[in-house]
């Protein structure tokens, strides 16, 4: 049973925002009492979700969550933008490769630094990625 | 109902004291019989004004003094060593000290008392239930604690010689331990300033291709740093194992033994050991 | 415009990152870098990240590009003083920094430097011994 504890949205339209969206990451992380290495992890994975929705859709909006299953607490982040969407969300998925002019290991390397990860797109719509990274995970 | 038990508050305390003296599951070399009645005493006062329509009909927001109060002396009973039997055979027979009176003034209305038996128990179970889940509760922070602190001790740095670290690992590794080894080995060369580390895997039981790319991961992080990784303590079975599954351990640096791991960090640093010309007398 | 100081320490250049490096910045410190190689003629760079707390494949890409910059210019790139966190983020994202090398602080980056340069220089003098060794001015 997941319950959210707390929650806050940011607007992402400029690269400096990246920043400054970094910073809230970590000021939950922190609240929820996260690991230097799994702060670290959850604050990398959520710089490149930010980037890519940068790079390919100009923007979008990201929701913070603190939540908790039990004993358990982590923190959700979605990341919703009105992009051009992804095509073919496996081949996305797979190590190696990019469209983008960057170093291939957006996605995939995203997923191995989080507990949860669940991407969803639909073409000319826009594409909403969310990911859970729990306090141990 | 309800008023007919506030007013035989006194007689429901009574009778439950007596039940337990009966009860082959009362514990006089635990607890005193003076103890024992105050704390029942502090339980019917609790329950008999706490209950009403909302509690009887399992009222979340109702239940939670009772459930608090009862959950302490789960609590208190389990560091005194009763057993979760015993705890749950004390709210027992409060259940049917109360049921005695309810069944004694109701007389020959049966389907009145049929209707307070069943509320009544249903109030009981909940509590029983929820003192027992307290109890188990209370257990596994016990070994939630015991595991962290496993994790805690099973995975020492020892400083070798100057820019030397030692790490032998003991257990299992799964992906949980191996983030505590890599971020204490880590945090160590940092700290220490130390350009090698060894991982030493003597105790280690199996290695499976997930422990080996764990091993992977970690040796890759030291390099990333800067620092070197050895693993040693390869056993035969171990090496035979890797070699069956296809693993791919050639970009790292490994050794059958420590020592031979540390004479090949010494060769790294350049440092020799040598035996001495003429044997110096030993101070002691 | 903020920027990021590079220190000149003999034929050695040292920059230490100590803010959040946004886009911009980054790629300001990418350019002031290779002109401040070509210009002082420096043999090595020094980029000490003790300070960061976050790499994401942007900023790896950073790093790598000014090491590849730096070597045709005929300068090594030592990073230094990664946090335990980075790397094994780092690790898991699949971000290995190839052809980036590495040390623990920047006394030994500068160790690593200096004996990166002996070697060559002691190839490059081995035809003619009196040629002056180490820095060209």
């Amino acid at each position: 049973m997941l319950v959210v504890l707390n929650k806050d949205a940011f607007q992402i339209q400029r690269e400096q925002d990246v920043i400054l969206f970094r910073n809230r990451v970590k000021e939950f992380a922190v609240r929820i009492g996260m690991g230097v290495v799994n702060q670290t992890k959850l604050i990398t994975a959520a710089s490149e979700l930010v980037r890519n929705m940068l790079r390919y859709a100009s923007g979008g909006e990201v929701l913070i969550e603190v939540i908790t299953r039990g004993r358990e607490n982590g923190i959700r982040l979605t990341f919703k933008d009105q992009g051009p969407g992804i095509p073919d969300i496996k081949l996305a998925m797979q190590d190696g490769y990019s469209t983008g002019r960057s170093l291939g290991l957006g996605l995939p390397g995203t997923k191995r630094l989080v507990s949860e990860f669940d991407i969803k797109s639909t073409v000319g719509v826009g594409t909403t990625v969310t990911i859970v990274k729990w306090k141990n995970g | 109902m309800l008023a007919l038990l506030r007013s035989k508050k006194p007689q429901i305390l009574e009778r439950w004291i007596q039940h337990q003296l009966t009860l082959d599951t009362l514990r006089d070399d635990l607890i005193s019989n003076d103890e024992l009645r105050e704390q029942s005493e502090g339980i019917v006062n609790l329950i008999v004004d706490q209950i009403s329509e909302q509690t009887l009909a399992l009222d979340p927001y109702a239940l939670e003094p009772i459930l608090e109060y009862l959950s302490g002396i789960a609590i208190s009973r389990a560091r005194h060593g009763f057993s979760p039997r015993e705890t749950s055979f004390y709210l027992f027979s409060l259940k049917n000290a109360m049921l005695d009176m309810l069944a004694e003034s109701a007389g020959s209305d049966i389907a009145a008392l049929y209707d307070m038996t069943r509320s009544l128990g249903r109030f009981f179970d909940e509590l029983s239930t929820s003192t027992f889940e307290t109890f188990i509760k209370g257990r596994e922070e016990v070994i939630l604690r015991q595991t962290d602190e496993i994790a805690e001790i099973s995975t020492p740095v020892i400083r070798v010689w100057d820019q030397i670290l030692a790490m032998p690992l003991i257990g299992t590794l799964d992906s949980a331990r191996t983030q505590v080894v890599m971020e204490n080995l880590l945090q160590a060369i940092v700290d220490t300033g130390s350009e090698i580390a060894i991982l030493d895997i003597s105790g280690v039981p199996a290695v499976d291709s997930l422990v080996a790319q764990h091993l992977i991961k970690t040796v890759s992080a030291t390099r990333l740093m800067g620092a070197e990784c050895i693993i040693s303590g390869i056993r035969p079975e171990i090496a035979q194992t890797v070699v069956q599954l296809g693993i791919d351990l050639s970009q790292v640096i490994t050794k059958a033994t420590l020592a031979s791991a540390l004479k090949s960090a010494f060769s790294m640093l350049k440092l020799e050991v040598r035996k001495t010309q003429s044997q110096k007398p030993f101070l002691i | 415009m903020e920027r990021i100081p590079i220190l000149r320490m003999g034929s050695f250049l040292l920059v230490t990152i100590q803010v959040d490096l946004y886009d911009r910045l980054a790629l300001t410190l990418e350019s002031d870098l290779v002109q401040a190689i070509s210009k002082t003629g420096a043999q090595g760079v020094l980029i000490d990240i003790s300070a960061v707390s976050i790499v994401d494949s942007f900023m790896g890409r950073i790093i790598g590009n000014i090491a590849s910059m730096a070597r045709l210019l005929d300068a090594y790139t030592v990073v230094v003083g990664m946090q335990p966190a980075v790397a094994i983020t780092l690790i898991e994202l699949g971000l290995t920094l190839p052809g980036v090398q590495t040390a623990l602080n920047v006394e030994k980056g500068m160790q690593l430097l200096q004996s990166r340069i002996q070697v060559t220089a002691s190839v490059e003098e081995a035809p003619n011994e009196d040629d002056d060794a180490g820095s060209p001015e």
